[in-house]
């Protein structure tokens, strides 16, 4: 088969709609449960500073708006999942869900720019042509029918995240020193039955070991379909698990619902008319047969942007290899690569403003500028360290301190190591400006991880 | 393929019920005996350090009644001893804000200095006070104390005019009085407290969610070390933040002669506790020491509690270069201030960053997610 042939595979479009309601749905929890747990006032309402990413300085919460800005990506979401001007809807809820995670970058989690991504490849899926309101309430809109490629880029993208998640787990800390899970697993010594089975090493090692194993094949045990329903009960194993010895939110639960894309439409048929029962709707109106074949002037725009799309996907958990240093440490090329609860990393940094001309100084107060989780984050992150230099620096030139030097004294623990100094103390971070270079400031590593 | 999706979902559904008690925690026993080291820290720390306290509160506030019945230089001799034992002794509970301590901002009405002197005396010539109010913290406490037996003025004799002739005299002694009586009441409260409820719901937390009572008490007794100890009690008088010494920030500013002592008795007890040392001997209980010696032997790494004692160790030989006088200190030389502070980083670091990681606890208040 070559592979113009595959694009002109049609498929049902079942798994697609399933897989866009229970987004939807899930995506509008998120954003309630983030509300009510007050998120929003802690993280985007009471900080005096947050830190940006490279180029998106200009992303700031909006004070009270910020507010408005969940009500949209909440309202949005729901949109999706109910397939009401889905594409409108879905482009909105990618631009403030992005919006969201561009703000902070204190706030950074994996899972977040997972749904960023795949948010985004969603605005050029057909997702809405079956079991929709649009499709509904138009049927021109409404097919049974839709290109395989459109379901299989979800897949793609799956096995992306699972399979570099799993690169990332070959390294010597994690296959042979058993770490962080060493720290980590002791610390739930409450559970009932396994408490005591997580203070034992080599319940470490097989924690370590089959997370790495897991990562690695579960995509392919999910795509060949023999072993499906076996993967996928591996899935919701794997995932419980995770959410019950750490504290990592919606992400399971996202992964569980995204791995049913796999599964052939039969059983997609099968939760549809459940929910048809439910709330009487009418299954058949969207079993037409009719068959969703993007035109010649679609194709495009679509198959270049996720060419390209996908391509950034596979290159950029790479870009770490064009940094000197060892990545952990440095974490030049560490986020956007699908490195998931991969180090226990934990730092402190000292401040200390100096007068150039009469070398007289004075430390900083954290906390009279950062939130306790934000000076959790910029004390092991090179980058929040010299942004926030240089907002400390504009602080107190403001309060008429002239010739102003910024320098840190740093000192970072990874990984159970004992903590070392990290960020080199004669230099002034005012003579650095961030950049996709290389950081010089940082002191190196004295130790080595060997491996991806 | 239906059924398999059913006992799925049932096991779904039992791992978000088992998963979102996680709070509740129950009382499994592993190689380490949690239990066993709240059981030490409350018994035979916390417990002992707060009945003691509360006996020297009391004295203090019986000390008060005598200088007031009769200010003398005799009565306000043996006020003045009573309030430097007390403040001595307060050292060794400071840092145990937890429970009722946490509830009525034990701390904060204790020992907020420095004193607002001038607030204190608009308030006797106004002869309106209030100490319940949360902005009244910084005219109370010891610091308050301090200043209303040493600071009103050069002499003694001059002091006790206050107490006698001056024509709010009857206010000086209210005022003196509730100081002293509202220490002790508070304390009462906080040591009745835990020697009836909270000692038990304490030792019982043995939760290792971030509400469980060795989480809470590591935050806290970190916090203190970092906040109170390092910065209050050196840091921030040698202007170690501002550029800036200044003295008038030495903890017991009036009778500056008792600032060292109140340094190192705080210092001391930070490291007792530490090591899990029974309150007033010398029997080493289980502690933070035997904690990361344990999680050591799974990790074998560096052996954190010795490095955190030396550091301790060379933080209180450092204090020898010190002047009694901490007061004497900042003004004169300095910069030995800045070196005990510089000191004090040290395991500020090792506590912060190596200890809290070893325990996998997370510093204070974080609750979002991970991935």
């Amino acid at each position: 088969m070559t592979f113009s042939t595959y694009l002109k595979q049609q498929t049902e479009a079942a798994p697609l709609a399933v897989f866009r309601i229970l987004f939807g749905l899930l995506m509008c929890g998120s954003i309630i449960r983030f509300w009510l747990n007050g998120w929003i006032e802690k993280l985007y309402i009471q900080p005096q500073f947050f830190f940006s990413y490279y180029g998106f300085e200009w992303v700031k919460p909006i004070g009270d708006w910020t507010y408005l800005l969940f009500v949209i990506c909440g309202i949005s979401a729901l949109l999706v999942a109910l397939g009401f001007k889905y594409r409108l809807s879905i482009i909105v809820f990618f631009l403030s869900f992005t919006y969201i995670e561009l703000m902070d970058k204190t706030t950074y989690l994996n899972h977040y720019y997972f749904i960023s991504i795949l948010s985004f490849l969603m605005i050029f899926l057909p997702a809405s042509a079956y079991f929709s309101v649009d499709a509904a309430r138009n049927r021109i809109f409404s097919f049974q029918k839709i290109p395989q490629w459109t379901i299989d880029s979800i897949k793609l993208l799956l096995v992306i995240v699972y399979f570099y998640a799993g690169l990332a787990k070959l390294n010597s800390d994690w296959l042979l020193e058993a770490m962080p899970l060493k720290i980590w697993l002791p610390s739930n010594y409450d559970l009932p039955i396994i408490g005591n089975l997580l203070q034992q090493e080599w319940a470490h090692y097989a924690f370590s070991w089959s997370g790495m194993l897991y990562d690695l094949t579960i995509p392919f045990l999910l795509l060949y379909k023999p072993t499906r329903t076996f993967a996928f009960i591996l899935v919701v194993v794997f995932h419980v698990l995770t959410r019950i010895l750490f504290p990592i939110g919606m992400f399971p639960f996202i992964m569980i619902l995204s791995a049913l894309i796999f599964f052939d439409a039969g059983l997609h048929h099968k939760i549809l008319a459940f929910f048809s029962r439910i709330f009487s709707i009418s299954k058949n109106q969207f079993d037409n047969g009719k068959n969703l074949i993007l035109n010649p002037i679609k194709r495009k725009i679509v198959y270049p942007i996720l060419i390209l799309f996908f391509t950034i996907q596979i290159l950029f958990p790479w870009r770490y290899l064009t940094y000197p240093g060892e990545l952990f440490w440095t974490e030049e090329g560490f986020r956007f690569s699908w490195r998931v609860m991969l180090m226990e990393k934990a730092g402190y940094a000292q401040f200390k403003v100096v007068d150039s001309k009469t070398g007289d100084g004075f430390y900083v107060k954290n906390s009279e500028f950062l939130t306790p989780f934000q000076e959790k984050q910029m004390s092991f992150q090179p980058d929040f360290i010299l942004e926030y230099a240089h907002f400390l620096a504009d602080y107190f030139r403001r309060q008429g301190h002239e010739n102003i030097e910024i320098y840190v004294e740093s000192f970072v623990a990874l990984n159970g190591r004992r903590s070392e100094a990290y960020i080199n103390p004669e230099v002034n971070l005012l003579e650095y400006q961030d950049s996709f270079k290389s950081k010089k400031f940082i002191l190196p590593f004295n130790d080595q991880i060997k491996g991806l | 393929m239906k059924t398999t999706f059913k006992l799925l979902f049932l096991f779904v559904c039992l791992c978000i019920v088992s998963c979102s008690d996680d709070e509740s925690g129950s009382s499994q026993t592993d190689n380490f005996d949690r239990s066993a080291m709240l059981e030490n820290w409350a018994d035979h720390i916390i417990i002992p350090a707060f009945e003691a306290f509360r006996v020297k509160t009391q004295n203090l506030k019986v000390k008060t009644s005598d200088f007031n019945a009769n200010p003398s230089e005799a009565t306000l001799e043996s006020l003045r001893a009573a309030y430097q034992e007390t403040y001595i002794q307060f050292q060794t509970v400071s840092m145990f804000e937890i429970g009722m301590a946490e509830t009525v901002n034990f701390r904060m009405r204790l020992n907020t200095y420095p004193t607002e002197s001038d607030v204190i005396l608009q308030k006797i010539a106004a002869n309106n006070f209030n100490l319940e109010l949360p902005t009244s913290f910084d005219e109370q406490g010891f610091p308050a104390l301090d200043f209303l037996l040493n600071g009103l003025a050069e002499t003694d004799a001059e002091i006790i005019a206050f107490y006698t002739t001056d024509p709010n005299a009857e206010i000086y002694k209210n005022y003196l009085f509730a100081l002293s009586s509202t220490i002790n009441d508070l304390t009462t409260e906080v040591t009745y407290d835990w020697t009836t409820s909270f000692r038990d719901t304490f030792v019982n937390n043995t939760s290792s969610s971030s509400t469980g009572a060795v989480d809470r008490l590591t935050n806290d007794f970190v916090m203190y070390y970092e906040k109170y100890l390092r910065s209050g009690k050196i840091g921030i008088p040698a202007g170690a933040f501002t550029g800036n010494p200044v003295s008038q920030n030495v903890e017991s500013y009036y009778s500056a002669e008792l600032s060292k002592t109140l340094y190192l008795t705080a210092l001391q007890s930070v490291q007792d506790f530490f090591n899990g040392i029974h309150f007033g001997t010398t029997t080493n209980g289980i502690g933070f020491d035997d904690y990361l010696d344990y999680l050591n032997t799974i990790k074998n790494g560096e052996n954190l509690s010795l490095l955190i004692n030396n550091n301790f160790d060379a933080t209180i030989t450092q204090a020898a270069n010190l002047n009694d006088n901490l007061v004497e200190q900042v003004e004169t030389n300095n910069t030995e201030m800045l070196q005990a502070f510089d000191q004090l980083q040290k395991n500020v670091i090792l506590l912060k960053v190596d200890m809290m990681q070893a325990l996998s606890i997370s510093v204070d208040y974080v609750d979002s997610d991970g991935d």
